[in-house]
């Protein structure tokens, strides 16, 4: 119990950490830092929506990052077609990534083990060629937001701070509901599928459909992430949706601890944090990042947040 | 008639190198239960030896003789190094260590070559066009890549199913304990087939570099294809993997050379024109769609497992 002690100290102290960013980066003058934190806010609610699937339903979805993409052109074509208002924005951006997550689940789910981790990664990588065939709005260029999502009078989304919170709430929002459905009955259906599909279904569940609608949760959870991202970066491209991106979603969940509620955070922050810094030492960071990646792999079993919990236990 | 033909040959010339790329993804997974994501920076660095050792050697047959043989040492070292402890893990970790490779190799490249591409001439005589029916002149270089492509494919299948490593191979991916128990060198034999992969993709790519520019990444985009081929054909089956290489080589190239066309029949030119180049970069994935639907395990599943 101890243990546990341990990583819930450090997940409070990062919390704490992330909601008073905004007030640190007010008194040092350092808008850098809060503009980093925001997209580390934003990809970590997408790696918490990815740690549903894989943490505890064990679907282990390369494609995760289709729905940053489809999440952001929902933003950006209804922005450039004169739709301005968020209230219209965001619930199509959410609708589109379901409908999106509906259609690719149910073929997807059809398969298992490495055919489910590489249809999955070539369903985003179709997505990232549509994107990229879009003459219209803008096709391999991107497509330039010229304004951000209006929600008129409610919270000014182009005020660094409040969106900044705006993101914070949204990531513990889907945290919470993580939790609840995590210990729901659902839930528990899910998480008995990852450990034994066939019993589940002898006692009667119905597999797929259960892991089905798993899967369309946490596709529009991480379409939320991506109309987020595209107000952030005032810019929505095929990039996005690249298999690389869905990699570092991946090693986010891995490198956070899988199957624990705070580890995707916590992953996202030590991972982009380490990004940023390799890349102010040296132009060629990759170099380190994949090696370093590769000895996560090998040796770090469970995450940080297995760690803290070994450094707990003593 | 002559664009057919061509385009025929064109889709061919492509579902073989796919192939090749294909066999050494689908032997590594067969027979060592490893996804292995770096493949594709295997097939960019065949492309990127190939370009420097000709240029050293001023030959090209050399130089891709030469990256040939530094593909092969350098899945063997890859394989010793690294790899090997990755057997008997999870899929999701060899998928997460494959992919730091992929950064490193990306990232070594670009330190070692820079970020600008580069170009792998050819010589004098395979740039001539060469008559294949009376009338039609097809390149002799992409012709050769079709000749060195299935020839490499039936030495693979007489390597794999006549000879006496072939047959160790075999047993090794039908039961690993088993052979090893039997007194073989299950380590070596590993290194070998991961050795014969990396050179498999090597050669792809250093064929396929006088077409395209030898580039960072060039690899990745080839890989996901190569992965579609592997869930249609079946994973772990060569023949599968043949047949649906062909398969996706031909729709990809057929679909992009007369889909505007076909399109522009029935819809407005204008339409046809945003819909097209989106549309068919779409039919390979909706195929493999297809395919799962109807049969999940792929169209020839390998019969061992």
């Amino acid at each position: 119990m101890k243990g546990f002690g341990v990583s819930k100290a450090v997940t409070a102290l990062m919390l704490a950490g992330l909601v008073l960013l905004p007030l640190y980066s007010q008194l040092s003058g350092n808008i850098f830092i809060l503009t980093l934190f925001t997209r580390i806010v934003i990809l970590a609610l997408a790696a918490a929506s990815l740690n549903l699937i894989m943490g505890y339903g064990s679907m282990m979805s390369f494609g995760h990052a289709a729905y940053l993409g489809i999440g952001g052109y929902a933003v950006g074509i209804l922005a450039q077609e004169g739709v301005g208002s968020g209230f219209i924005q965001f619930p199509v951006a959410l609708a589109a990534s379901a409908a999106y997550a509906l259609v690719i689940g149910a073929l997807s789910l059809r398969t298992r083990g490495v055919y489910f981790i590489m249809i999955t990664l070539a369903f985003a990588q179709m997505a990232y060629y549509v994107a990229s065939g879009l003459a219209r709005y803008g096709g391999d260029d991107g497509l330039t937001v010229y304004k951000r999502s209006d929600f008129s009078g409610l919270i000014n989304l182009s005020n660094r701070t409040q969106f900044y919170y705006l993101c914070l709430a949204c990531l513990l929002g889907v945290i919470f509901l993580i939790w609840r459905i995590a210990n729901s009955r659902f839930g528990l259906v899910v998480q008995g599928l990852r450990s034994n599909e066939q019993r589940m279904q002898a006692i009667g569940f119905p597999a797929k459909r259960y892991q089905l609608a798993c899967f369309v949760i946490s596709g529009t959870m991480c379409g939320l992430a991506g109309a987020l991202l595209a107000n952030n970066t005032d810019f929505v491209s095929p990039a996005v949706m690249y298999w690389t991106r869905s990699g570092d979603l991946m090693v986010m969940v891995i490198l956070g601890g899988m199957g624990t509620l705070f580890g995707p955070v916590m992953g996202a922050v030590v991972y982009l944090l380490l990004e940023e810094f390799l890349s102010q030492i040296t132009e060629y960071w990759a170099l380190f990042m994949g090696p370093l990646l590769l000895l996560i792999v090998l040796f770090g079993r469970g995450g940080i947040m297995g760690l803290l919990g070994r450094v707990g236990r003593g | 008639m002559l664009l057919v033909v061509e385009q025929f040959l064109n889709g061919l010339q492509f579902g073989l190198l796919l192939f090749l790329l294909a066999a050494g993804l689908t032997l590594v997974f067969g027979i060592m239960d490893l996804v292995n994501l770096a493949h594709g920076s295997l097939y960019m660095m065949g492309a990127y030896f190939a370009a420097t050792f000709a240029a050293w050697t001023g030959s090209f047959l050399l130089g891709a003789l030469l990256a040939l043989g530094a593909t092969l040492v350098l899945g063997i070292v890859l394989e010793m190094s690294a790899l090997r402890h990755l057997y008997g893990r999870d899929h999701l970790d060899h998928v997460l260590a494959t992919f730091g490779l992929i950064l490193f190799f990306n990232e070594a490249v670009r330190l070692i070559w820079g970020p600008a591409g580069l170009a792998l001439p050819l010589p004098a005589w395979l740039t001539v066009p060469v008559p294949i029916l009376p009338g039609i002149h097809y390149p002799a270089y992409r012709l050769a890549i079709i000749v060195v492509a299935l020839l490499v494919a039936l030495l693979l299948y007489l390597g794999v199913m006549r000879t006496r490593v072939g047959m160790l191979i075999r047993a090794g991916a039908s039961n690993r304990e088993m052979i090893g128990a039997l007194g073989i060198n299950i380590k070596l034999l590993y290194t070998l087939v991961f050795g014969l992969g990396a050179a498999l993709a090597g050669l792809a790519g250093l064929m396929q570099a006088p077409i395209l520019t030898v580039q960072i990444g060039m690899g990745e985009n080839i890989l996901i294809l190569a992965f579609v081929i592997i869930v249609i054909g079946g994973i772990g089956s060569i023949r599968g993997a043949f047949l649906a290489a062909i398969f996706v080589g031909m729709i990809d190239t057929l679909g992009r050379a007369f889909l505007p066309n076909l399109l522009r029949q029935v819809l407005s030119s204008a339409a046809a024109s945003t819909a097209a180049p989106a549309l068919s970069s779409m039919l390979i994935y909706l195929l493999m769609a297809i395919v799962l639907v109807v049969r999940p395990e792929g169209l020839f599943p390998a019969s061992r497992r």
